[in-house]
């Protein structure tokens, strides 16, 4: 296998793995949770990495796992006091166990190869040399067994419970009604963001993970109305932006890791402007139609109600439009034949009069 | 609006009959709930009887909705028990219909009005099972009953309050219950989605179910319901709605502070009693 071609499968599963459970979490308004997650797991690797004495991945995993748990049982125990909102009581969690972790480090493991870079930044492009070796068999690269893993737990776990996430995140009550805990698939999903955290780390760092838990989601927010194609667009953002990643950071000889958030970024913002439905650009051209439709309709019940044969002086007067304005609703209205214009003055026509006439018996209904 | 409730309806009644009247609907002892060292229930001790429509009437932070969801085994009790149908909550689950207050959830959520009636129907599914073309259906026909079925396939944000209460409504229809429990389920609609609902409310009554729901329009008690709970912390009053709704037990509920009210009321009994909407349709 060629490294290019590992390193941007290892991150597509990063990102594949991030969009399965980052979806809940921003649908959960808990987008900010990964971020504790991916900086409170570290006293849990060290501590790992102290009692087992190696850089194995599994206790580390088990570590991180646990603190990432920890993290979440934290900020909900001081959340739930009614003393913090959630968001000081993230604040608060997850920079203590972040520094306590540094402590560990410094205190007892900094002589050895755990430092903060390769815990904070991770290293993407090395991932096709650290190689798996099992019973002196090499298995090829570490980062794709162990991210490969982690994509087969969260594919298996979301794929398993999507009804039971669904109804938990949607309405927590009726789905605790029914019988279907939703306390325990809360945290099964925070022990799964946990293990998303933790399994990327090596590979592509926690700042990139925290950007693939929440971008590629939102990113996917705005373009569907149906949860199942949100996550699987969040997904197809998040290989999107590895592959992008990996392009842009060749050509412009640059971070990997930094490279495919910025990637991610860009998709994000591209359908923040463009999104057919909830984007800026569809926004304003609404906005903007509807505007102009009342506008036209007004003119037209003005017509209506006081007679005739108005001038343009009366009407520019009566609406406080501009010239333009007055010139471009006018016309609009004469080319649809709902209104005609004769020797500066303006009628309503036949057509027009059944228009406002419609128009008004729908603006009641919807109001029903 | 149509209601062709019966057809869907019917089986549950007389498939779980139990002995009429000797059992109340909803049994609850002793029950005090707090959150902290906040009481919101203190002591209540009350039986709901089977087949009516039933008003939870008191201010606000009077533990109305906490009353509710003690019901549904939602909220731990300090003391006391609720029973549904004689037994434990738990092993009820499935005879219960829940309709939260519609703010309770994120109508921004990305999914459809068809998709949320079909969760009224994962209880009956279980454990990792999904709906399937059968589930879609079914939704379907309570979206009917409901007379919205042509917003189905709409994203839930697309819908006004009405219809949004009317979707809710379809998913605890859905559920196909004994009894439903609603947390205000007038509030903020339209007449045109008064009407409906009442008009499903009766329905319901005709076809056996029992009916308990947070209200808070006091004008409408002694016309929609047939029975009343007046409740402020702690239990004032329950029985019927003719000799429980009164003045002097609106008085005890609200204290001094709403005459106007309670001169609504009684100028309500006054001219006499109860006049219904929908007692046409009743056989």
């Amino acid at each position: 296998m060629s490294p290019a071609l590992v390193i941007i499968l290892v991150g597509s599963l990063v990102a594949a793995s991030c969009a399965l459970v980052g979806s809940f979490l921003v649908l959960r308004k808990m987008a900010l949770v990964g971020d504790a997650i991916s900086h409170a797991v570290l006293p849990g690797i060290v501590i790992a990495f102290l009692l087992s004495g190696s850089r194995a991945s599994l206790p580390m995993l088990v570590g991180a796992g646990a603190f990432g748990v920890l993290t979440v049982l934290l900020v909900e125990l001081f959340h739930k006091t009614g003393r913090l909102h959630e968001d000081a009581s993230i604040g608060v969690v997850f920079p203590v166990l972040f520094s306590f972790g540094v402590l560990l480090i410094s205190r007892y493991a900094n002589q050895v190869d755990l430092d903060l870079d390769c815990v904070l930044y991770g290293e993407i492009a090395y991932a096709p040399w650290d190689q798996l070796k099992l019973a002196g068999q090499l298995l090829g690269p570490k980062a794709l067994w162990l991210n490969g893993l982690v994509f087969a737990v969260n594919l298996l776990f979301v794929g398993l419970c999507y009804k039971e996430l669904k109804l938990g995140t949607f309405d927590p009550e009726l789905a605790a009604a029914l019988g279907f805990a939703p306390t325990l698939m809360h945290y099964l999903l925070m022990g799964s963001v946990s293990l998303t955290v933790v399994g990327a780390f090596e590979s592509v760092g926690a700042i990139l993970v925290v950007a693939m838990l929440v971008v590629p989601p939102a990113t996917a927010y705005l373009l569907t109305e149906r949860l199942s194609r949100m996550i699987a667009l969040a997904m197809a953002f998040g290989v999107a932006s590895a592959i992008a990643g990996y392009g842009l950071a060749r050509w412009i000889d640059a971070s990997i890791a930094g490279a495919i958030g910025v990637a991610a970024g860009g998709f994000f913002l591209l359908t923040f402007l463009l999104s057919p439905r909830h984007g800026l650009i569809a926004k304003a051209l609404r906005h903007r139609r509807l505007s102009e439709a009342t506008a036209e309709q007004m003119l037209l019940l003005h017509l209506k109600a006081e007679g005739q044969g108005l001038s343009r002086e009366h009407l520019g007067r009566r609406f406080g439009w501009s010239e333009p304005r007055l010139e471009a609703t006018l016309t609009a209205l004469t080319q649809r034949g709902h209104a005609r214009r004769d020797n500066g003055k303006c009628y309503l026509t036949e057509s027009g009069a059944r228009f406002i006439e419609a128009t008004g018996q729908e603006l009641i209904r919807d109001r029903g | 609006m149509s209601l062709a409730l019966e057809a869907p309806l019917a089986p549950a009644a007389s498939s779980t009959a139990a002995p009429a009247l000797l059992e109340p609907a909803i049994e609850i002892h002793d029950l005090t709930v707090a959150y902290g060292t906040q009481p919101v229930l203190w002591d209540v001790d009350v039986a709901l009887p089977e087949g009516r429509l039933i008003a939870i009437v008191g201010p606000n932070g009077a533990g109305k909705s906490t009353l509710l969801k003690a019901s549904l085994g939602l909220v731990t009790p300090l003391t006391g028990w609720v029973k549904v149908f004689g037994g434990p909550v738990a092993e009820r689950r499935s005879w219960i219909g829940y309709v939260p207050q519609r703010e309770s959830v994120d109508w921004d959520f990305p999914t459809s009005a068809l998709d949320v009636v079909t969760m009224g129907l994962y209880g009956g599914l279980g454990w990792f099972r999904r709906p399937g073309k059968a589930q879609r259906e079914r939704a379907l026909a309570c979206l009917e009953q409901v007379g919205i079925e042509d917003l189905a396939h709409r994203q839930i944000s697309q819908l006004s309050g009405g219809q949004q209460q009317r979707v809710f409504l379809a998913r605890a229809l859905a559920q196909d219950a004994r009894l439903y429990l609603m947390d205000e389920p007038f509030a903020g609609v339209d007449a045109t989605t008064e009407r409906a609902i009442l008009g499903l409310l009766q329905q319901l009554r005709r076809d056996g179910r029992t009916v308990v729901a947070v209200h808070h329009d006091l004008q409408t008690v002694s016309e929609y319901f047939d029975h009343v709970v007046l409740l402020n912390l702690r239990l004032v009053a329950a029985g019927p709605v003719e000799t429980t709704f009164t003045p002097e037990n609106l008085q005890r509920t609200y204290g001094g502070r709403l005459t106007v009210l309670s001169q609504t009321a009684e100028s309500l009994l006054r001219s006499g009693g109860r006049p219904r909407l929908g007692d046409e349709e009743r056989p």
